[in-house]
């Protein structure tokens, strides 16, 4: 009894057994650090097999020394609680850290010690790290596609112009505010259409007219976007409403709608907006390709907006539709002034993973022939001053879409987290 | 009469409105057709399609038809989604599980493996694997041997190609052994309500599983050979591994992304489903006395289960929709091989088009069909 008492740590032995076992671990930590940095192996001594487990063994032994329950030091329990509760948990921790600690000197000499940004050629790059020189001289062409150098201004300002229109909704007048549903969902669509057809298009007002196959890079992404963004919202609150109605017609032809467009992937129906649409116009009608892939994203889009929109309807308690009609309420006046403020408020995370969704999706216009960003980066891949700087891109891309998409993420779980207190 | 009036107008419009829109449709379409010369209709299909492609499961050459490259096509996407959705789900359980974990450093790390792979779109996450990871790869002669037998290059993955001797017998053997293991089950299911005892049904059956296929390698015939990979050169510069299974490099890009991709929202779910259930549910089964195996087998498991399952197996079909990305790096499945490659030469838009859509519309209603079956089946009866 006594031996084991004195092998297991308790609150008598604790500074022993705590000096010698941390003492263990930063062993352990430094042998990986100065191997994964420096390149010197303190362990030479050890046979081959050895060497490698050599830092996991002893942290281990450190880490098993270390451990008691209510040792009274504030640091160490706080460690022993998150991460070293048991041997296994131990050794997880041990290895996620090596792992870091392993992998940090490769990255970062590959992105920052090692890399280039110098120079406006190929021949800048002749380190062993990344060449940033090859997204620095790219940088307009990811961003604006082939649009003409010299009119990327009208891009930024009919951007900065669409922005500022979106935020007049938080200036408006208290008595103007009822309206603001109106604005948002038929005229500020238009606005913005107007701004960007005559700005970003041109073709009057002395502009000169850019076409549609010239525009790309990410902020076509954004158009895109933007775009399908403002017409799915409606069209997908429709056909919620369809689907919950009560006449059978209106329901079923909603639930085909639906079920079709959640039924089949993007990729096909942006292959139907390419070559299957312009069979079903008018001969001498012409559609730009922009038009019609925004329509099919919407269109497909608006289905899963309205299951969402749907979800939200469901969830109010019918007292709420009994008290609008026993107030003489009908459907319409219902349901504008009762039944979709709040149901639409249910439903704003939801909606704003479909938007998250929707701009995850953008780059598969790629395959009919738009180079959005990840379009532009084939394109810049292939060019033949430029081969073999795959990686950099790609890498420059997903960063600049991560952010995108966390920060939407974070502020949908930020109003999530707003409106469940309120109700 | 009003009433009538006021539920009949809507829906007369409606139904006119879609009627509307689809004869325009369809009145352009005949219009359209007949001034360039096109004709309607599948016959198209039994013609001989004259093209190659490249990973195909079953014996495909340019002579045969276009339903066969139209089954080659599926096929193969069959095969990226049942690989990647297997994959996706082991990953997807230890992330989830990770995630609740009471150590600080796993459950970051595997927060940020959850936010890292699932807020990058997986068109660039494909590309990335293809074009830039995979092309780092050795090239076949400089391929360094995985397991010993398994070569990683640039042209692919190589693995040992199964040979078997009197394959149906093992194949009837393990048969035998699952018919057992359900034979055992009802009768120690039978002995548990009548007689109160238990038997332990999972390692029987595992030791059946393993024992009945073994014993047909002793006794039935059956011998299992290995195909390797041998290094073959085709010309002064030029390497090739013949024999053995090859792995594209398209299918296995196809693979990482679908996997690393959905298994974040698999992660999601599961410990959605390991929160749901509450801790009440699990002291008030350890009060009665079950151990904490039976506690995680009888009461955690089902409950969480529950909640898991429908919103993962919507997520399995999203990795089946979005495995028709394959078409961006000229993996051959369904989206390339029909809806490209046979559109592309037989002008056929409206057809092909439409086959392809209604394939993944059947797959789709197929799941959503059997997943609405089951969540009746589970759901918790409320008297």
């Amino acid at each position: 009894m006594q031996t084991i008492n004195f092998l297991k740590p308790s609150r008598d032995n604790i500074k022993n057994y705590s000096i010698i076992g941390s003492f263990l671990v930063l062993v352990s930590l430094i042998d990986v650090i100065s191997n994964a940095f420096f390149k010197i192996n303190l362990t030479f001594f050890l046979p081959g097999s050895l060497t490698t487990l050599f830092p996991l063994i002893t942290g281990l032994i450190g880490l098993n020394m270390m451990r008691i329950d209510y040792s009274g030091n504030k640091t160490l329990d706080s460690l022993n609680k998150n991460i070293n509760t048991n041997n296994f948990n131990a050794l997880l921790t041990l290895l996620i850290l090596f792992s870091i600690i392993k992998a940090l000197p490769q990255s970062l000499s590959w992105m920052i010690f090692d890399a280039t940004i110098s120079g406006d050629s190929k021949d800048a790059c002749t380190g062993t790290g990344a060449c940033w020189t090859y997204i620095k001289v790219w940088f307009r062409r990811f961003m604006y596609g082939m649009y003409p150098n010299e009119f990327h201004w009208r891009i930024n300002t009919a951007f900065i112009l669409v922005i500022a229109l979106g935020f007049v909704g938080y200036f408006m007048k208290e008595n103007l505010k009822k309206y603001l549903a109106l604005y948002y969902v038929i005229i500020y669509p238009v606005i913005a259409y107007l701004v960007i057809y005559y700005l970003i298009s041109g073709g009057s007002f002395g502009l000169q007219w850019v076409e549609t196959g010239a525009w790309g890079g990410l902020s076509l992404t954004f158009i895109v976007s933007f775009f399908c963004l403002i017409f799915c919202f409606p069209l997908g609150m429709i056909f919620a409403l369809g689907r919950r109605s009560n006449l059978p017609a209106i329901k079923y032809i909603s639930i085909c709608y639906i079920e079709f467009w959640r039924g089949v992937p993007l990729i096909t129906v942006l292959f139907m907006s390419s070559v299957m649409f312009p069979m079903f116009l008018p001969e001498d009608f012409f559609m730009d390709k922009l038009v019609r892939v925004i329509i099919a994203i919407t269109l497909f889009e608006a289905a899963y907006c309205a299951e969402v929109i749907r979800g939200g309807l469901q969830s109010l308690p019918r007292g709420q539709y009994d008290a609008a009609k026993s107030l003489g309420m009908g459907y319409w006046k219902m349901h504008i002034f009762v039944i979709l403020p709040q149901a639409l408020k249910l439903v704003i995370p939801g909606i704003a993973n479909t938007f998250l969704a929707l701009v995850k999706d953008t780059p598969l216009i790629f395959v009919v022939g738009l180079a959005e960003l990840a379009g532009m980066l084939a394109l810049a891949k292939t060019n033949p001053k430029w081969l073999g700087f795959a990686m950099e891109g790609y890498i420059f891309a997903s960063i600049i879409f991560w952010i995108i998409c966390y920060a939407m993420s974070k502020y949908s779980y930020n109003l999530e987290a707003k409106y469940k207190t309120e109700r | 009469m009003n009433n009538i009036l006021k539920k009949f107008i809507p829906q007369i419009l409606a139904i006119l409105f879609v009627i509307l829109i689809f004869g325009f449709l369809t009145m352009n379409a005949q219009t359209n057709m007949d001034n360039r010369g096109i004709d309607f209709g599948f016959g198209f299909l039994s013609q001989e399609s004259s093209f190659d492609v490249q990973f195909s499961l079953i014996e495909y050459s340019g002579s045969d038809s276009y339903a066969r490259a139209f089954l080659v096509g599926l096929l193969n996407t069959l095969l990226v989604s049942f690989i990647s959705i297997i994959i996706c789900t082991i990953l997807g359980v230890i992330i989830g599980v990770a995630r609740l974990s009471s150590n600080y450093l796993i459950k970051n790390a595997a927060a940020w493996y959850v936010e890292f792979f699932r807020n990058i779109p997986l068109l660039l996450q494909i590309f990335f694997w293809y074009y830039a990871a995979l092309r780092a790869l050795p090239l076949p002669e400089k391929a360094n041997a995985w397991f010993g037998v398994t070569y990683m290059t640039v042209k692919g993955y190589y693995i040992p190609a199964m040979v078997w001797e009197n394959l149906n017998v093992f194949l009837y053997c393990g048969l035998a052994a699952i018919i057992a293991i359900i034979v055992l089950k009802n009768y120690a299911n039978n002995l548990r309500d009548t007689q109160g005892k238990q038997i332990p049904v999972f390692i029987y059956s595992i030791g059946l599983l393993i024992v009945l296929p073994l014993l047909s390698f002793l006794f039935g015939g059956v011998s299992l050979g290995f195909e390797l990979p041998e290094l073959k050169k085709l010309s002064k510069i030029s390497y090739i591994y013949e024999g053995g299974i090859s792995l594209p490099p398209e299918l296995i890009a196809l693979v990482l992304a679908l996997s690393l991709y959905t298994s974040t929202f698999v992660a999601e779910c599961v410990r959605a489903g390991i929160e749901g259930v509450s801790k009440g549910q699990k002291e008030a089964a350890a009060s009665v006395g079950l151990t904490p195996n039976q506690v995680l087998k009888l009461v955690i498991m089902p409950q969480a289960l529950r909640i898991i399952i429908p919103p993962t197996t919507n997520q399995y079909l999203n990795l089946t929709k979005n495995s028709s990305l394959a078409a961006a790096i000229a993996y051959p499945d369904l989206v390339l091989v029909f809806a490209g490659t046979a559109l592309m030469q037989t002008g056929k838009a409206i057809e092909i088009v439409s086959i392809t859509m209604l394939t993944y519309l059947t797959i789709s209603l197929t799941i959503a069909a059997v997943m609405n079956w089951y969540n009746k089946k589970i759901e918790i009866k409320e008297k």
